[in-house]
Parts: structure tokens; sequence; C-alpha cells
């Protein structure tokens, strides 16, 4: 699976994002933890294999959400589903 | 081939039959216009660019832009899912991240096909048929509107079939 990793001093936490290359709310969440100069790692979930699509959907699904984007989990556990820079902060204790 | 200048136009002359304004974020709206264009560049179709498409016309059809819920979503939340249709109090109040949060609606995959259609195996699906073009639909309930004809839900009845064997 094609992860790519954005490099940022803010590294306390482990940040991953499902995305869409399409999607203009998945391009925000990006710039929002660019911005807030938060290390992360993002798959673009429509560019992926099948294979690797249903990876995805399953990871997703075993945490107890509903695969749609974006969609961040920070340290596996919190699931901030949507773009939602309050709840991103709260997660990240910025 | 197609443009973000003929995406724009489509939306903007549909917006304009159905009432509806385009997101006020001329960056925001851009890329939308993008992602569309991506989309219909590479399945053939303008799908829903904040949604996974199969790449299968028959089961991405409720997801082409616009989508079977936009209507619905206007409805409730003042924008559809991707906030490119936009309701016109929402565009007056310049509201830029309405739609981030709000209940997203289950991608469409074949995998999400099928659990789907184990879930609301009880529901029966019947044949739908618009009466204005007469479009079938093979589904639990009408569509919103009428994909073809854009005839709206009261317009579609429900074909029921009976077998007879005689003889």
């Amino acid at each position: 699976m094609n992860i790519i990793k954005v490099p940022g001093k803010n590294k306390t936490h482990k940040v991953l994002l499902y995305a869409l290359s399409t999607c203009p709310w998945c391009k925000k969440t990006k710039k929002f933890l660019l911005d807030n100069n938060v290390e992360y790692e993002y798959v673009d979930v429509d560019l992926c294999s099948d294979e690797d699509h249903e990876k995805v959907r399953n990871d997703i699904i075993r945490r107890g959400a509903t695969p749609s984007y974006p969609l961040i989990i920070v340290d596996d556990k919190i699931l901030i589903t949507g773009y939602s820079p309050d709840e991103i902060l709260e997660a990240l204790g910025i | 081939m197609i443009t973000i200048e003929k995406v724009r136009q489509r939306a903007e002359a549909d917006a304009k039959t159905y009432g509806y304004y385009l997101n006020p974020d001329p960056d925001f709206l851009n890329e939308l216009f993008e992602g569309i264009k991506r989309n219909e560049e590479r399945y053939g179709y303008p799908s829903c660019p904040c949604r996974v498409a199969s790449g299968k016309f028959e089961l991405d059809r409720d997801i082409i832009c616009p989508c079977d819920y936009r209507d619905p979503d206007v409805l409730e939340f003042g924008c559809c899912y991707c906030a490119l249709y936009v309701r016109k109090d929402s565009y007056e109040k310049q509201t830029r991240a309405f739609a981030a949060t709000t209940e997203a609606p289950t991608e469409k995959t074949p995998s999400t096909t099928t659990i789907a259609a184990q879930e609301v195996s009880k529901v029966k699906k019947k044949l739908w048929y618009c009466k204005q073009c007469g479009y079938v639909v093979f589904r639990e309930e009408p569509p919103y509107i009428c994909p073809i004809c854009k005839a709206k839900r009261e317009l579609f009845a429900e074909i029921t079939m009976h077998a007879d064997v005689r003889g």
C-alpha cells in the first residue's frame, strides 16, 4: 500500500489519514495537519489497488467506523471522521 | 474531452434548474470541479469527488453528480455531501465548512453493496417505474428524483408482476 509520510515537528502522536485524492475536504484536512506542523501518514484510498482498498475498508470497519473520507486515526485508537479541526486539535493536544 | 469549464457549466445549469446555489468558496468550488473532472476522466462518468466509486456504472449510478442523495441532504443539512450544491440560506450565510462533519453515507463499492444487500435482504426490493419517462429501477424505495427525466419521487409507481399458469 502506498503510504505517504509527511514530516512535521509535532511527532507526539501517530497520525494516519485515509483520504481521497479528488476530495476537497480531504485536501483541507491535509493542509490543516501541515499548517499545524503535525507529522502524519496518509493513504489516498481512491488511488489504491482493489486489494489495498479492501484492506483499508476492513481496517476502518474493524475499528467500528463507517468507511468515509477523510478519516483520521490518532494513536490507533481515536477516530475522527470528516474535516473537523477542533477534534483534531483536541486529539493531538495542541 | 471534459474540461473544468464544462463541469462548471453543467453544475451551474443544474443549480439554476433546481433553485440551488453552488459553494460560495471559489477555491473550494474549483477543487470540487477538479475532482469531478478527474472522476469523469477515469471512470467515464462524473461520480462524487468525496466518495469512492467502484468504476462500474451500474453500482455507481446513485453517486453520479448530481447524486441521488443531493436533494434530501440539501434539505436536511443545507448542502449536499460534498457541499457543491448549497441551499439559499446556507449560501447567504457564507458558511464554509457546512458539510464536513455531517453524517457520512457509506462509501460505494461492490463489497459495500454486498454488505448492504445482506443487511436489507429483509426489506423486499421492488421494481419501480417513472410514470413520466418509463425509467425502471429495482430497489427498496423509489429514487428521490428520476435520473433520466428528473421527475420527483411521487411520479414513481411500483410494477407488480403476476405469473399466471393455465392449462
